[in-house]
């Protein structure tokens, strides 16, 4: 599937403000999933900063803005060739060891309701592969996708007494079962591109990575009750959502901020 | 009743280092001693050298006591005490370089995994990053005791910012203006050529990117920190800025100095900051404290960070067990200073034979520093030792334990005369284009007769080290 991605954030500010300063990781992973055609990330009257490549596999890129700063925009625009590799991340080069990825966050810290949950899903199978299907089942179950339900501070455990949630609950929610079950797990920002049955959610997406030994890092999508395919593109990952988000920045100053956010994602007819 | 090892006097006899120092202490009249305390005070006291003491109450300001007595090594002592460091500061290294690399030593099984990458000193954000000349940490203070003639042990490593090195040059300075004589009688190897060491390692970790003559500075994280003084004296000492988060910014790959002629590019950070405070769009989002785009800056070669972040997973005391099988994996030898036997809670049956002596024993939490939240068996009352039981019973993962050492005493001037006092030594080695050790160190004395806690958060006091030149 050939997918062509348009994305712009913008923040603006009701007051004049001081520099901003961003950190962006909006750069599909390499691997065998995903060839990128073209691929452009541009800060509107930024400068661009450093650029490399984490232990995790993103690349990373730092942008900065002088001041004064009215509004902050970014634009995302390019071209990505996707294949199904049943949501296994194959040939992704990255040095961080899976044990690193068993650490709570205060977004996935782990509370009674969710060790239950995890604990029951689990019962009986033996198989690493097996209980990762299951854990991501169970989340599917325990947590219905209802827009607005949530907000961005909503942590895995607020998600689950509620029973509702969005992608970034889902996520988090199946990345603190599957730590809690001694499976290293983390959570990894993307896009989804929806197709005419409309049944998928969010262009701008959130899944779960699970590992696997023996066979590496398996995605799982709770929210969509699969495994990203080529309808997914993959960026970059973290603990939670806060760690892989797509962009992380500050601007100086006490005006108020609002956010404004277009995705689009389509299919090149071939 | 334990011997202790008294450094100056074996029974009747002056040991060798000291015999320049009997006479002195001799024939120094009671008056003549109370009048150089009292200058040595004002001294402290007139270049501003405080310690703020945590969790004590009253004066943050307190000086901390200094000892006049002198601390002395001969030159084979310390000869054979320096090869230790540095072989112990090289093996730390290649072990960080090692963790957020390719983690040989854990696929050796030399090391448990879990230690290792689920220790939250770990820092996921710089794996796969090699600093400048593969070094992490650049100031690596060892704390020793010593228990015999020949007997040294390493309490612990401190990798990231290790402070009190001030300490041993005002000790020295101050020393040196009060008893000229001494320093003309004993032939005492200088230590004042740690600012230029210090300042040349810091520069010799330059990023590739820089071209020219580094510029350097320290970051501290404000006036308020404990350690502030030492910051100030350091930079003074270098000729370098001292700088505080907002002093700093990122832009175009790069990190700069807010200075009254323009913005000046910034080539290496001495930080006297915790990792978590550096930058709040990679670790704390709420640290007013960083330089938001700082570790981008850094990851991509724009800036240099001492002690780099991610530093800490080298000295954390549940890591340190392990320090002697590093020596012998990256560098192929025997470690020259031995560690203390350790008893780790986390095992099951260490932590029974924990349980069994804790009246023998020291036990202190696996992520505690300045000698809080530590048992020390021999010295505490049976309400004190049950206490620490229901502790250790709750969270094993949290502690380790470790024998009493007979810590060796040096003479210091008390309330009545001269009397025996445990000390122990942090020698502060500078790891860059070269492995340096300055000939001394920050020699802490505990002041209260009997105790063995030297900590100058817990009342104990300093003196200055001598090295004698052959």
């Amino acid at each position: 599937m050939i997918l062509t991605v348009n994305h712009v954030t913008t923040y603006d500010y009701d007051a004049p403000m001081g520099a901003a300063v961003q950190s962006l990781r909006m750069f599909p992973s390499r691997f065998e999933g995903q060839r990128v055609i073209e691929w452009d990330v541009s800060v509107e009257g930024g400068l661009r900063g450093g650029s490399f490549r984490d232990g995790a596999g993103d690349r990373i890129e730092g942008w900065s803005i002088r001041p004064p700063v009215d509004e902050v925009a970014i634009t995302v625009k390019g071209q990505v060739e996707t294949f199904d590799t049943s949501g296994v991340l194959r040939g992704h080069r990255e040095l961080v060891h899976p044990m690193a990825y068993l650490r709570e966050t205060v977004a996935t810290w782990i509370d009674d309701s969710l060790a239950a949950l995890a604990e029951e899903a689990v019962a009986g199978a033996t198989e690493d592969l097996n209980r990762a299907h299951r854990l991501s089942a169970a989340i599917s179950e325990a947590i219905a996708y209802k827009p607005g339900a949530t907000h961005s501070h909503t942590t895995a455990a607020e998600a689950l007494a509620q029973g509702e949630g969005v992608c970034q609950d889902h996520a988090h929610a199946l990345v603190a079962v599957a730590r809690c079950v001694d499976l290293p797990a983390r959570y990894v920002s993307g896009y989804l591109f929806a197709t005419d049955d409309g049944t998928p959610h969010e262009a701008a997406h959130a899944w779960g990575e699970i590992w696997v030994a023996g066979i590496g890092w398996i995605g799982f999508d709770p929210a969509n009750k699969c495994c990203p395919d080529e309808r997914y593109i993959r960026l970059g990952s973290g603990l939670d959502a806060r760690e892989a988000a797509p962009i992380r920045g500050i601007t100086q100053g006490s005006g108020e901020e609002r956010l404004h956010v277009t995705v689009a994602l389509d299919q090149v007819q071939q | 009743m334990t011997e202790y090892f008294n450094e100056m006097f074996d029974g009747g006899q002056v040991r060798q280092p000291y015999s320049g120092l009997d006479g002195w202490m001799r024939e120094m009249p009671s008056e003549l001693r109370a009048m150089k305390q009292a200058e040595a005070e004002a001294l402290f006291r007139r270049i501003g050298i405080t310690f703020a003491v945590y969790g004590e109450g009253g004066d943050p300001d307190r000086l901390i006591p200094f000892d006049m007595f002198p601390r002395v090594f001969t030159q084979p002592e310390w000869r054979k005490l320096e090869r230790g460091i540095k072989q112990r500061a090289r093996a730390l290294n290649a072990f960080l370089l090692d963790v957020y690399g390719r983690g040989e030593i854990v696929r050796a099984g030399r090391i448990p995994a879990r230690l290792v990458y689920q220790n939250d000193a770990y820092e996921r954000a710089v794996s796969g990053f090699i600093p400048p000349r593969g070094i992490y940490s650049h100031i690596v203070g060892v704390d020793l005791v010593r228990t015999g003639p020949d007997q040294f042990y390493v309490l612990e490593d401190n990798c990231r910012t290790p402070s009190g090195v001030s300490y041993m040059l005002e000790n020295r300075e101050i020393m040196m203006r009060m008893f000229p004589q001494l320093f003309r009688e004993n032939r005492i190897e200088p230590v004042d050529g740690y600012s230029d060491a210090l300042r040349r390692t810091l520069a010799s970790v330059a990023p590739a990117k820089c071209d020219g003559e580094p510029t350097v500075a320290i970051l501290t994280p404000g006036h308020f920190n404990s350690a502030y003084y030492e910051h100030s004296f350091l930079a003074d000492l270098m000729g370098v800025e001292l700088v505080e988060g907002p002093d700093l910014f990122c832009e175009g790959g790069f990190c700069w100095m807010r200075t009254t002629e323009g913005p000046k590019k910034l080539d290496v950070i001495y930080r006297r900051i915790d990792d978590a405070f550096l930058d709040p769009l990679c670790f704390r989002p709420d640290s007013m404290l960083g330089i938001p785009g700082l570790m981008d800056v850094y990851r991509s070669g724009g800036v240099s960070i001492c002690s780099a972040p991610g530093a800490g997973v080298a000295d954390d005391k549940a890591i340190y067990t392990f320090v002697p099988e590093m020596v012998r994996f990256y560098l192929g030898e025997e470690p020259l200073l031995e560690n203390v036997p350790t008893w780790q809670c986390a095992k099951k049956d260490d932590c029974k034979y924990v349980l069994e002596n804790l009246s023998e024993l020291v036990v202190k939490e696996v992520h505690g520093s300045g000698g809080y939240g530590m048992l020390v068996g021999p010295k505490s009352t049976k309400e004190q030792i049950e206490n620490f039981r229901h502790k250790i019973e709750d969270n094993p993962e949290n502690y380790i334990a470790q024998p009493t050492l007979a810590l060796s005493t040096t003479p210091t001037f008390v309330e009545e005369g001269v009397a025996p006092r445990h000390v122990d030594l942090r020698p502060y080695c500078l790891v860059g284009e070269k492995v340096e050790l300055v000939p001394g160190g920050l020699t802490r004395v505990a002041l209260t007769e009997g105790s063995l806690v030297v900590n100058s958060s817990q009342g104990g006091g300093v003196k200055d080290t001598w090295v004698l030149a052959e």
